[in-house]
């Protein structure tokens, strides 16, 4: 497995190689189908959408429908105006949806399709809306993509009344529904009225009930987007996926931002519960207090799997610094922690954690997994976390394997459980004690076999 | 079973739902088959509607994602930004492994330049050289194949003098697909191109004739998905053929290279690599005959018209014996399948070869098949070779070069006598293949780039028992509480090939349509009450 792979590390200018990133468009894609009975549209050539539906699908095993203005060479030479308003006229009447949320893609971005100037003359039917997102496909990764659309959905839609609505506008950042559903108790248990944006529960988790519509019934309502202008505050939860939206609603309508890291550890956590019952005066119940006890009864209890052991992670750059903040908290030592994502961000961010914790490990934005793979070569792990594309280091290195973040397209049931949150914490916490214990027993002598551990 | 006069009304039903030109654009790639009008002709290889839902893919896809990607002992590199190569590392299920004297195989990595703004800005030839530069320092691979996505094309990056460059500089073959997302109206295009560069740069180029054994054939079009080709390795190497080439499934440019040795080629997709046949003939003079080890009595045709063709009574005889051999094996547990597959229906709809090739296995386990269609098919693919003539050049496919051979002074050699050629070519199929229509019984329904819409419009109208197709359709099928099989990935079984394989294949319908879950959709309180009886009632 990967025997191509040399230990030896030469710099490298140019080629990645195995990467840890995608382009923009298919976050921009995700974020928009967590709005109602919207419907993404990539303005790009064909491939673009078949290849972020079929991604998609894999990960969350759900349709993920999506439309694109099928760029053929002429309209790139002339531009994709006659597409993509061809594209408009069809959505809406073979499918009609109450929202077409178009991004962009390297091809359009390049021919320098101008956008707003093609809406504003398309044909709409009324009550009806398009939105779009500049995602060229050769700037930052998918994180962003996610980004901006999120918060184009805002530029276009929130408008302030005057009218406070007192509820929070939270970003849950590109995480599953099984996260976002996590979120949402929460704010429940808090007794917290919110709008999530994007809220792909009952969209990318839909039961099968035999009936299927194109449009299920989950997704952000068209009208809350628009009455996010009257919320009080924004809570964005990861920077680099949800940063965007909170300040787009600032400058927009005035809402204070309030952008922290994906609760993904007791640390924030905490300051996410602390933050919601200061902007809405709540005050954090019984319930949720209960839980976080237990967690911290887990760590104590069985603080002894996971001391000290080295662990590189990688995968998106949110998900990664929750998570670094979590397996220092268990004194674990986050080895490697990568991203594909570029960032400038991101080495600082993760890095004074790891000061903080005293701990020495190396971070990396914009990195790949060929180089992940030689590092751990060099300086062995303990534990490999991140998506599908680890197996194949997991394998050749014989590492313990738990898979976290996008995409995970060879296990099930992922998306529908929780990595953030105290039950999300939980969860963790099962999979890599059962990965590293399960691996100890592998490798242990008969007479080594406990029963007890 | 099927009623023609009523599909055709269910037909214009759904197609009256269009507007305009997209009503116009699309009248024409839907029929129902009936014998009494044949040749029936369709459109194909057009166009798709913006925002119809397709689910078709690019020219890239095909290019690099089909044909060139399998080609394990090669560095297949990704000039643009890093979706491209992302998306299609490993995504598709063309499995490869090191075999006796490999010392290459690439299939676990992803290449890409990863172009950044800078480069679209000032042009992405120089991280490109510094990109196989730094592959030639870490790997220093065998070849290196740059495929292009749509920013190269539109920058005018000059992959090719980058190819010749690299080959100079590092003595290492480099190839250049300019493969760009946009050209063609599918990934029918990159198929085409793919051939063609291949063709100039690989086929030919071995020059150790040695390597030609008795009997010895190339496989075009058969991409090992879960082991396919595997399978029909195992079965041809056991009658004594020896296989020169696979394209491109467990293939290497090494071996592609000495495919002009070839006594025969045999094209499983004929969509995908009837170019290069076409073209080793016009070239070498080495005939083609359209295979599909996809179906037991499939298999068997293959098998009898490969031996056929070399007309050597010896393989004539061992090739009945060994198919009575595996047809003994494998009957019983068919039969097994077959019992719980009988009578149900099928819709399929799957690149441009497999909606044919499935059928035969369909049926074969009691399976009609009501719907068939192709995403990127030519009408070739449809209504036969003999259509050829008359397709007409469109704005979209005319710029993807057409190759014509002219025949080699060394290399060009038949195989068979004119008057051999002749009489074989009476009972069996050389250089021909009869396309899908012609297998399909009436009432039956032929869709081209099948959309959202109207998949579910015929799912409504057909109900199918089974919808075989890919993953972008998959779960949409599951949510009307159908059976979905992807047919491009197998669900991650296999090998669906050969006697064997066919076995597994009705292993895995039968238990698709058995599972208890279809049972379970409805809750037990929206179920209709059936009535409690006591035994009152009857005592």
């Amino acid at each position: 497995m990967l025997d191509h792979t040399p230990k030896e590390i030469k710099e490298r200018k140019a080629v990645v190689i195995n990467p840890a990133k995608t382009c923009q468009p298919l976050g921009a894609t995700y974020a928009a189908l967590g709005i109602h009975r919207c419907l993404p549209h990539s303005h790009g050539s064909q491939g673009c959408q078949m290849y972020f539906r079929g991604h998609l699908n894999r990960h969350f095993r759900e349709p993920a429908e999506a439309s694109t203005s099928s760029f053929t060479e002429g309209a790139s030479v002339f531009g994709g105006m006659a597409n993509l308003k061809t594209a408009i006229n069809n959505v809406f009447h073979i499918y009609d949806p109450d929202m077409i949320a178009i991004h962009t893609t390297c091809l359009s971005e390049t021919i320098g399709d101008d956008l707003p100037t093609i809406i504003r003359s398309s044909e709409k039917p009324e009550g009806k809306y398009i939105i779009h997102a500049n995602t060229p496909s050769y700037v930052g990764s998918h994180i962003l993509g996610f980004a901006n659309m999120t918060a184009a959905a805002i530029r276009y839609l929130s408008a302030k009344t005057g009218a406070p609505n007192g509820k929070i506008l939270l970003v849950p950042g590109f995480v599953n529904p099984g996260d976002m559903r996590e979120i949402k108790r929460i704010m429940k248990a808090m007794g917290v009225d919110y709008t999530m944006l994007p809220d792909t529960t009952g969209v990318m988790d839909a039961p099968l009930t035999g009936n299927y519509h194109i449009f299920p019934d989950g997704g952000t309502r068209i009208e809350d987007i628009i009455d996010a202008g009257n919320c009080l505050a924004t809570v964005a939860l990861g920077q680099f996926a949800s940063g965007a939206a909170a300040r787009e609603l600032e400058n927009r309508c005035g809402v204070a931002p309030h952008i922290m890291d994906t609760p993904m550890s007791i640390d924030v956590m905490d300051d996410f519960l602390m933050l919601l019952s200061r902007l809405t005066g709540r005050e954090i119940p019984a319930e949720l207090e209960e839980e976080r006890g237990q967690i911290i009864d887990i760590m104590a209890d069985l603080h002894q799997h996971y001391f000290g052991k080295r662990v590189a992670l990688f995968g998106d750059p949110d998900i990664m610094i929750g998570l670094t903040g979590f397996l220092l908290e268990l004194g674990m030592i986050p080895a490697f922690v990568l991203t594909g994502s570029p960032s400038n961000d991101f080495e600082k961010r993760v890095n004074a954690l790891l000061a903080k914790a005293g701990v020495a490990g190396r971070a990396k934005a914009a990195g790949d997994l060929f180089a992940l793979h030689q590092w751990i070569k060099n300086e062995p792990v303990d534990l490999l976390i991140g998506n599908t594309y680890g197996k194949y280091i997991a394998r050749a290195e014989d590492i313990p394997f738990v898979r976290v973040g996008f995409p995970i397209m060879d296990r099930g049931v992922h998306s529908y459980q929780p990595v953030v949150g105290y039950r999300g914490l939980m969860r963790l916490l099962e999979l890599m004690g059962n990965a590293l214990l399960e691996r100890q027993e592998r490798d242990a002598k008969d007479e080594d076999i406990e029963l007890i551990m | 079973m099927l009623d023609i006069a009523v599909m055709k009304e269910e037909v214009t039903k759904i197609l009256d739902h269009y507007k305009g030109k997209t009503y116009k654009s699309r009248k024409d790639h839907v029929l129902v088959v009936d014998s009494s009008e044949a040749p029936q002709e369709i459109v194909a290889d057009c166009r798709t509607v913006p925002g119809i839902i397709t689910e078709r893919g690019c020219c890239y896809a095909g290019c690099k994602g089909v044909v060139v990607g399998p080609l394990k002992d090669t560095v297949a590199l990704t000039h643009g930004p890093i979706g491209c190569g992302y998306y299609s590392w490993l995504t598709r299920r063309n499995k490869a492994r090191m075999n006796e004297g490999d010392k290459h195989n690439y299939l676990p990595y992803c290449f890409s330049t990863d172009m950044q703004e800078t480069d679209v800005v000032f042009g992405g030839e120089k991280k490109l050289r510094q990109a196989i530069t730094e592959i030639v320092d870490i790997f220093n691979p065998p070849s290196i194949m740059i495929c292009s996505t749509c920013p190269v094309g539109l920058i005018g990056d000059d992959i090719q003098a980058v190819a010749r460059w690299s080959q100079e500089q590092f003595g290492i073959q480099t190839i250049a697909y300019g493969c760009e997302g946009y050209k063609g109206v599918s990934q029918s295009a990159g198929h085409h191109i793919a051939n063609n560069g291949l063709y100039k740069n690989v086929i030919g180029t071995g020059t150790d004739p040695s390597v030609k054994k008795k009997y010895s054939v190339n496989i075009l079009g058969e991409y090992n998905i879960g082991g396919d080709g595997w399978e029909i390795e195992r079965m041809l190497h056991s009658l004594g053929y020896t296989i020169l080439s696979i394209m491109s499934g467990d293939g290497s440019v090494a071996r592609l290279r000495n495919a002009h040795f070839a006594d025969l080629n045999l094209v499983q997709c004929h969509r995908s690599t009837n170019y290069n046949a076409e073209l080793l003939r016009e070239t070498y003079g080495t005939d083609w005959i359209k295979v599909n080890f996809l179906g037991v009595r499939a298999t068997i045709k293959a098998l009898r018209d490969m031996a056929l063709y070399f007309g050597d009574p010896e393989l004539i005889t061992r090739t009945e014996e060994f198919i009575y051999g595996e047809l003994e094996a494998i009957e019983p547990e068919i039969e097994k399948y077959k019992a719980v597959c009988q009578g149900k229906t099928v819709a399929l709809f799957v690149g441009g070869s497999r909606a044919n090739h499935f059928q035969g296995l369909f049926e074969e386990i009691g399976m009609e098949t009501v719907l068939a269609g192709f995403e990127f098919a030519h009408r070739d693919d449809y209504e036969g070779r003999e259509v050829i003539p008359f397709i007409k050049e469109n704005a979209d496919n005319k710029n993807i070069e057409n190759i014509t051979g002219q025949p080699d002074e060394k290399m060009y050699r038949l195989l068979l006598s004119k008057e051999k050629f002749e009489e074989l070519n009476k009972e069996m199929e050389i250089n021909y293949f009869k396309g899908m229509i012609k297998i399909m019984t009436d009432g039956s329904v032929v869709v081209d780039d099948i959309n959202h819409y109207e998949m579910e419009s015929f799912m409504k109208v057909l109900k199918p028992d089974l919808f075989g197709s890919g993953i972008k359709e998959k779960y949409v099928i599951h949510k009307m509480g159908t059976l979905s099989k992807q047919i491009h990935s197998y669900d991650y079984s296999g090998p669906f090939a050969g006697f064997k394989g066919a076995v597994v294949f009705a292993h895995d319908v039968a238990m698709g349509l058995t599972t208890p879950v279809w049972k379970l959709i409805k809750p037990k309180w929206r179920r209709d009450a059936a009535p409690e009886r006591t035994l009152a009632e009857v005592l």
